[in-house]
């Protein structure tokens, strides 16, 4: 080449003019937290100064506000998932409720044996109870997933022995977005009469849940990532066909049947029962809007970027999530250049770890790939144009960190980075 | 996490992205980290053979906003330093002028590694083009 110096354009960062009806920054981080729905706080508000009597005082009408205020809400959970209201405890989120549900099945099935399953794509809150369990002489088995992120169901069946007592395998994934065979799961267990757990953090509200039709047995609920406030959960554990018992973690006084203690966040149970009647009554409706939005960011992008790989099942997938890897592209740095839009990603550098998502790592994906890939979590709130100026937003940045990527030179150039032998390798 | 604003300047900004022919004579190329890591940095110098002094300094770099930022620094800190004073940068000089946190201090000592291997590289070259006679003379 007669030059020996190639000078890209220094390309100059736009000043990022909203769009009409566009108001920044944009969350789009939905699976991570929810804002409140404003009928939700409505809803809540009189829990806080005029009723505000400790729903466990029997004797006076502060306490009887209180109690009904929370009976409600119960109703109306019961009613989005086709349970009894005697079979709602109230928590403080989903982590209690899942540590509640395993330590709780573990210890009350304890004589019946010490084998437990679940998968490597679970939350932590399954995972972390799951290790401490395995401390404590329970033997867990960590089913791998597919490439598409499902849990192999032949693999779940040749894992179950006569020592199982708990089946753990998580409704929707919070990462990728991805919707377990839960009906088919939960037949397996029903079969062999093994407790079948369910955390549906992320899948209630959103998608029909119905424990009888999906032979569900313990259930995980939580309030904030379906408009509702955080603090706030629950879990259902079922009470005919049969009849499934657990063990408290918190003692204190009995409430919720025994199985969980403590004053009960009245103003929350009372909002996270709004929100589940809200779900009842728009969740088809919202499915449709959420996912024809979620589609149109996937298009919008994938037409104008190449080497785009989306993680998990697209077939099986919550309506709003979207999980894309921008090869040769960095997550951290690409969520830098959108800043003005809230999303997350699995690279190692964006958490406190400098470990990368656990979760692409057992879909197969290779690291790199982990490192550049980012969560979209649409929601309630979002609109088209919203979802147009984040599509555009996030090309334009992924195009601008490609110019500065070594990766994406070699690439061009064609070197298989595979077969690169690199420095850092190893460390 | 808030980045500094020299960070954000650097990440925005961001001096002498590019590449450089890695075949010339004068040019040192430095490669370093792993894409699995999730940091690659690239980082070539041009020196003149005169006077040993870094000319022209390119980078170009896969990795978070403090990374890109420290190779970024990395060049214009080599530009205009003989190869020998450019050799005595070190990555906590970066992680001072940057602010980095220290969750971001290995972003520092891959462009320390950069500087170094694009040194290397480069001396590497001036040394297999010496005329024989005068290796034999060692």
């Amino acid at each position: 080449m007669s030059t020996d110096v190639r000078v890209p354009q220094q390309l100059p960062v736009t000043q990022h003019a909203a769009p009409q009806g566009v108001k920044l920054p944009i969350y789009m981080d939905n699976h991570a937290t929810t804002p409140m729905d404003p009928r939700v706080l409505e809803e809540m508000l009189p829990y806080f100064m005029e009723k505000f009597g400790n729903a466990a005082s029997r004797n006076h009408s502060f306490g009887w506000a209180g109690e009904e205020g929370v009976e409600t809400a119960r109703e109306r959970i019961a009613k989005l998932i086709g349970a009894t209201t005697k079979e709602i405890i109230f928590t403080s989120g989903a982590t209690e409720s899942d540590n509640l549900a395993i330590k709780g099945v573990a210890e009350m099935y304890r004589e019946k044996g010490n084998h437990i399953i679940t998968a490597v794509t679970e939350h932590k809150a399954v995972l972390d109870t799951c290790k401490r369990l395995e401390k404590n002489g329970f033997r867990v088995t960590y089913l791998p997933v597919q490439k598409d992120g499902l849990v192999d169901l032949d693999q779940l069946k040749r894992a179950m022995d006569d020592k199982t007592i708990l089946v753990s395998i998580m409704f929707a994934n919070n990462e990728i977005g991805v919707v377990q065979p839960v009906t088919e799961i939960g037949k397996l267990c029903r079969e062999r009469g093994i407790i079948f757990h369910t955390d549906a953090t992320q899948a209630i509200g959103k998608i029909p849940v119905d424990v009888n039709k999906q032979f569900i047995d313990v259930m995980s609920i939580s309030a904030h990532k379906m408009y509702g406030p955080k603090g706030v959960g629950a879990l259902y554990v079922r009470r005919k066909n049969p009849r499934v018992q657990i063990s408290a973690i918190i003692d204190g006084g009995g409430h919720e049947r025994g199985m969980r203690s403590g004053t009960l966040n009245v103003a929350g149970i009372v909002g996270l029962g709004k929100a589940c009647a809200i779900a009842s009554e728009e969740m088809s409706r919202e499915a449709v809007q959420l996912s024809g939005l979620r589609d149109r960011l996937r298009d919008r992008i994938m037409s104008r970027l190449d080497e785009t790989y989306i993680n998990g099942s697209m077939e099986h997938r919550l309506p709003g999530n979207l999980n894309i890897s921008f090869a040769y592209v960095e997550g951290e740095s690409l969520l830098m250049g959108i800043n003005d839009i809230a999303v997350s990603s699995g690279s190692a550098c964006t958490s406190a770890t400098l470990e990368p998502s656990y979760v692409l790592k057992a879909l197969g994906t290779g690291d790199d790939l982990a490192h550049s890939s980012i969560r979209f979590g649409i929601g309630r709130f979002n609109t088209a144009a919203e979802v147009d100026y984040v599509a555009d937003r996030v090309i334009e940045t992924v195009e601008r960190l490609r110019e500065l990527s070594p990766l994406y030179e070699m690439a061009k150039e064609g070197i298989n980075l595979a077969d690169v032998k690199w420095a850092g390798e190893g460390h | 996490m808030s980045y500094s604003d020299k960070v954000i300047d650097h990440y925005n900004n961001p001096r002498n992205v590019g590449s450089m022919d890695k075949s010339s004579a004068d040019v040192g190329t430095g490669l370093v980290g792993a894409p699995e890591c999730g940091d690659v940095m690239k980082l070539q110098i041009k020196v003149n053979r005169e006077t040993n002094v870094i000319e022209e300094a390119k980078f170009k770099t896969f990795g978070c906003g403090s990374a890109i930022a420290s190779s970024s620094l990395a060049t214009e800190w080599v530009k205009g330093k003989t190869v020998d004073e450019a050799l005595t940068i070190k990555n906590m000089d970066i992680v001072k002028e940057l602010s980095l946190p220290p969750v971001k201090i290995h972003c520092s000592v891959l462009a320390e590694d950069a500087i170094r291997a694009a040194i290397g590289d480069w001396k590497k070259k001036q040394e297999s083009a010496k005329p024989i006679a005068s290796v034999v003379a060692q």
